[in-house]
């Protein structure tokens, strides 16, 4: 008798332990077959397709080759290549990104009237899709109608047109232009985030202090802002490293390759050239280096939010 | 039950593996080699048709066509999707698999590799035996591989050259001396001299097949070929430096307008419709845009011939014929033929000659037919007698690649032309033995 009335409550504890944990797999189920779905199974056929030589897509029985599509895609100077031009995407993007953002955000933040048509205004670029933005920079820099070459012709800056993405370097830096057009808003309004979060009294007692806009900015909001930015580093370097729509829009990797990014030679690979072997070896070399970024990333944020603490 | 992780990892391993059994390493069904012969019967069912937007049949002649079809052929639905010349290839390749379409339209340079992959049927043992001796032979060149059909011709296709004849009568040009290259080149000089177009010629030279297209031209109008008779890519030698050359100094001259080497054949479209360039190469069916009152500002002004001629004294136009191919995971072949047969008939295609030239020879010669579109149909006559065709191999786009940005690298001036040409080959060549 005595055991029975020690043991019922903890049958019940546990009776009602094991509904509540079958009720949260239920819960979960859905987003478990989804992300098994477009994320688990896609990445286990990409690397399953990168150890076979495919170059049909219909191939039934490709050859195994191993390691053979790793050592072909490490050794090619064109790879090599693609990711220099990726590398100076992401680091220009995020300079430009992080600093414009910034400085719209602290702008958005400060005391004005209309701030909340403002707010709103700078929000229609990033709701624009990639492919209407692409295509919106892709006339402005049109040589023969472009709205750039009238600008500046009217200005008396140029006197003939000049054929903005007809140079390699010149192209790049334009679609990071592009590109940053659309995603520093998105910037801006993380970093606005983290910028209404910090304590007005920490201003009211630097002002009683005597510290000035450029020493509150820096002993204040630049390191409260150190977490927002440090997200948004996180996600915007991720995205740009994986930078293929803007380029396939505006330049299709031209003029003479000059922006011819990973993720664009990796699609020329696979389905231009039917390379599916080496074009799946590519996306896996894609997804490890944005795998070390992000651990690289969260590391230091972690170091900033102990820092603070 | 006790949903332990190790449970639903066990399970999820369980369901990957379901999914991944009975799937080949691409997902692909073993491919079929040829579609049988028609079994006859009344055909039914919706046929998945992937087209091109820009050239040839517009969307509307399009869904004339297939109402026109379907008043005869009440059980078969024609589903087509347009998409941009630049993306029908990979998209006939990601649908491939999957069998998305029944039927795709394919240029023809792809024939070999969509042969040699199994991705569309050999459809010789339906093609009726008229074919061969009443069809243009450019336009059989597209449906053609190995000595078998492997696809059905859409319409022959070449680059036409297109000229603004007020801009020419203003400078004092007459018509008959723009044949030849030289004759262009010293007409384009004459109205930039006289400040009636700063850039008198635009080209299509956007890292993209338009370029090769362009270099074709060219090429064949300076007496190349792109290989020997062996097989080996050899547009290195005199004839395709000659034509580089050219290229290059017509750029550096500002003959050519400078935002030619971002363009498109839509872009030279639009140069010629605004007035402010007088020359440039295109497909046939830019004569009826140029036309169009609504947006084109040349209209009635244009004139149009076969490509000029080149130090060879030829004139090849570039082949640039389309087919239609049977996927070779399509579900409704015979139905897939059925709509084929239909677009392919003289009697669908001559009243769209204003679109597209019919693939048919006896059009060529009927009154009611050419005067359609008269003056496509007397310059498509001289250049369809001569063409130069792009290399027909496995991996032509690879080569194409190559070559496209090997061109832009001289035009750039970032490699002299033979340096660049050199290139081109010995990186094209090792791409053909891959």
């Amino acid at each position: 008798m005595t055991t029975q009335t020690v043991r019922t409550p903890r049958r019940r504890r546990s009776a009602t332990s094991q509904v509540q944990t079958r009720f949260a797999w239920l819960l979960l189920a859905p987003a478990i077959l989804t992300v098994f779905g477009v994320v688990l199974y896609p990445l286990y056929r990409t690397v399953l397709v990168s150890l076979f030589d495919v170059r049909s897509a219909v191939d039934p029985a490709p050859a195994f080759v191993g390691v053979g599509n790793y050592v072909a895609m490490l050794t090619s100077a064109s790879v090599w290549a693609a990711l220099g031009r990726t590398l100076y995407f992401t680091v220009v993007s995020l300079l430009i990104e992080v600093t414009l953002g910034l400085g719209l955000a602290l702008l958005l933040n400060a005391p004005m009237r209309f701030r909340w048509l403002f707010r709103t205004a700078i929000v229609i670029p990033w709701a624009l899709p990639t492919i209407v933005n692409a295509a919106m920079w892709k006339g402005i820099y049109n040589a023969q109608y472009g709205a750039l070459n009238a600008l500046l012709t009217q200005l008396g800056v140029i006197h003939d047109y000049v054929p903005w993405l007809a140079d390699p370097w010149r192209a790049m830096n334009l679609v990071i232009i592009a590109d940053a057009w659309k995603t520093t808003p998105l910037v801006a309004f993380f970093l606005l985030a983290g910028l209404t979060s910090i304590p007005t009294e920490l201003y009211e007692a630097a002002e009683v202090d005597g510290l000035g806009w450029w020493k509150r900015f820096y002993a204040i909001t630049l390191p409260m802002l150190v977490p927002a930015i440090s997200i948004v580093v996180v996600l915007r370097t991720v995205e740009a490293f994986k930078v293929f729509d803007i380029i396939y829009a505006m330049t299709r990797g031209g003029p003479a390759n000059g922006t011819a990014v990973i993720s664009y030679y990796t699609y020329q690979t696979a389905f231009s050239d039917q390379n599916f072997g080496i074009g799946s070896a590519m996306a896996m070399l894609i997804v490890l280096i944005i795998a070390i970024l992000c651990m690289f990333y969260l590391r230091l944020i972690r170091k900033s939010e102990m820092s603070l603490l | 039950m006790n949903l332990s992780r190790r449970t639903v990892l066990l399970t999820g391993g369980a369901l990957a593996a379901a999914a991944v059994a009975g799937c080949s390493v691409t997902g692909a069904p073993a491919p079929v080699a040829s579609s049988p012969a028609a079994s006859g019967g009344t055909l039914s069912g919706t046929v998945n048709i992937l087209l091109m937007k820009q050239a040839g049949w517009t969307e509307s002649d399009w869904a004339g066509v297939i109402t026109n079809f379907t008043k005869t052929n009440p059980g078969i639905t024609i589903n087509p999707t347009f998409v941009a010349y630049e993306a029908l290839h990979d998209k006939i390749v990601a649908a491939a698999a999957a069998g998305t379409f029944d039927i795709v339209l394919m240029d023809v340079i792809w024939p070999p590799e969509f042969a040699e992959k199994k991705m569309i049927l050999d459809v010789t043992d339906r093609v009726p035996s008229n074919w061969k001796t009443d069809m243009l032979g450019g336009a059989l060149q597209a449906a053609e591989y190995k000595g078998r059909f492997v696809g059905a011709p859409q319409v022959p296709s070449t680059k036409l050259f297109f000229y603004n004849k007020d801009l020419m009568s203003q400078a004092g040009v007459a018509e008959d001396s723009i044949t030849s290259w030289d004759g262009v080149m010293a007409a384009a000089k004459a109205i930039k001299d006289k400040g009636l177009s700063k850039h008198p010629i635009a080209w299509s030279w956007a890292q993209a097949e338009a370029v090769i297209c362009d270099f074709a031209q060219l090429l064949g109008a300076f007496g190349g070929t792109f290989t020997d008779d062996s097989g080996q890519l050899n547009f290195n030698n005199t004839a395709g430096q000659q034509t580089l050359q050219f290229m290059v100094d017509s750029l550096k001259s500002g003959i050519t307008h400078p935002g030619s080497p971002t363009f498109l054949e839509d872009d030279v479209s639009k140069a010629l419709q605004s007035g402010e360039v007088a020359f440039g190469l295109n497909w046939e069916s830019t004569f009826r845009d140029l036309n169009d009152t609504k947006t084109s500002k040349v209209a009635g002004k244009m004139g149009v011939s076969a490509t000029p001629t080149g130090s060879s004294g030829k004139r090849p136009g570039v082949n640039g014929a389309m087919a239609y191919a049977i996927s070779s995971g399509s579900k409704n072949v015979d139905a897939a033929w059925k709509v084929i047969e239909y677009v392919t008939s003289r009697e669908v295609q001559d009243p769209l000659a204003k679109s597209s030239m019919p693939n048919w020879t006896a059009s060529f010669s009927d009154p009611a037919v050419v005067k359609i579109n008269p003056e496509v149909f007397a310059a498509c006559k001289v250049a369809y007698a001569d063409s130069i065709l792009r290399p027909q191999v496995v991996n032509y786009n690879k080569v194409s690649a190559l070559l496209q940005v090997e061109i832009q690298n001289a035009l750039l001036g970032n490699k002299s032309v033979k340096a660049a040409l050199d290139d081109a080959v010995s990186q094209g060549n090792a791409a053909l033995a891959g």
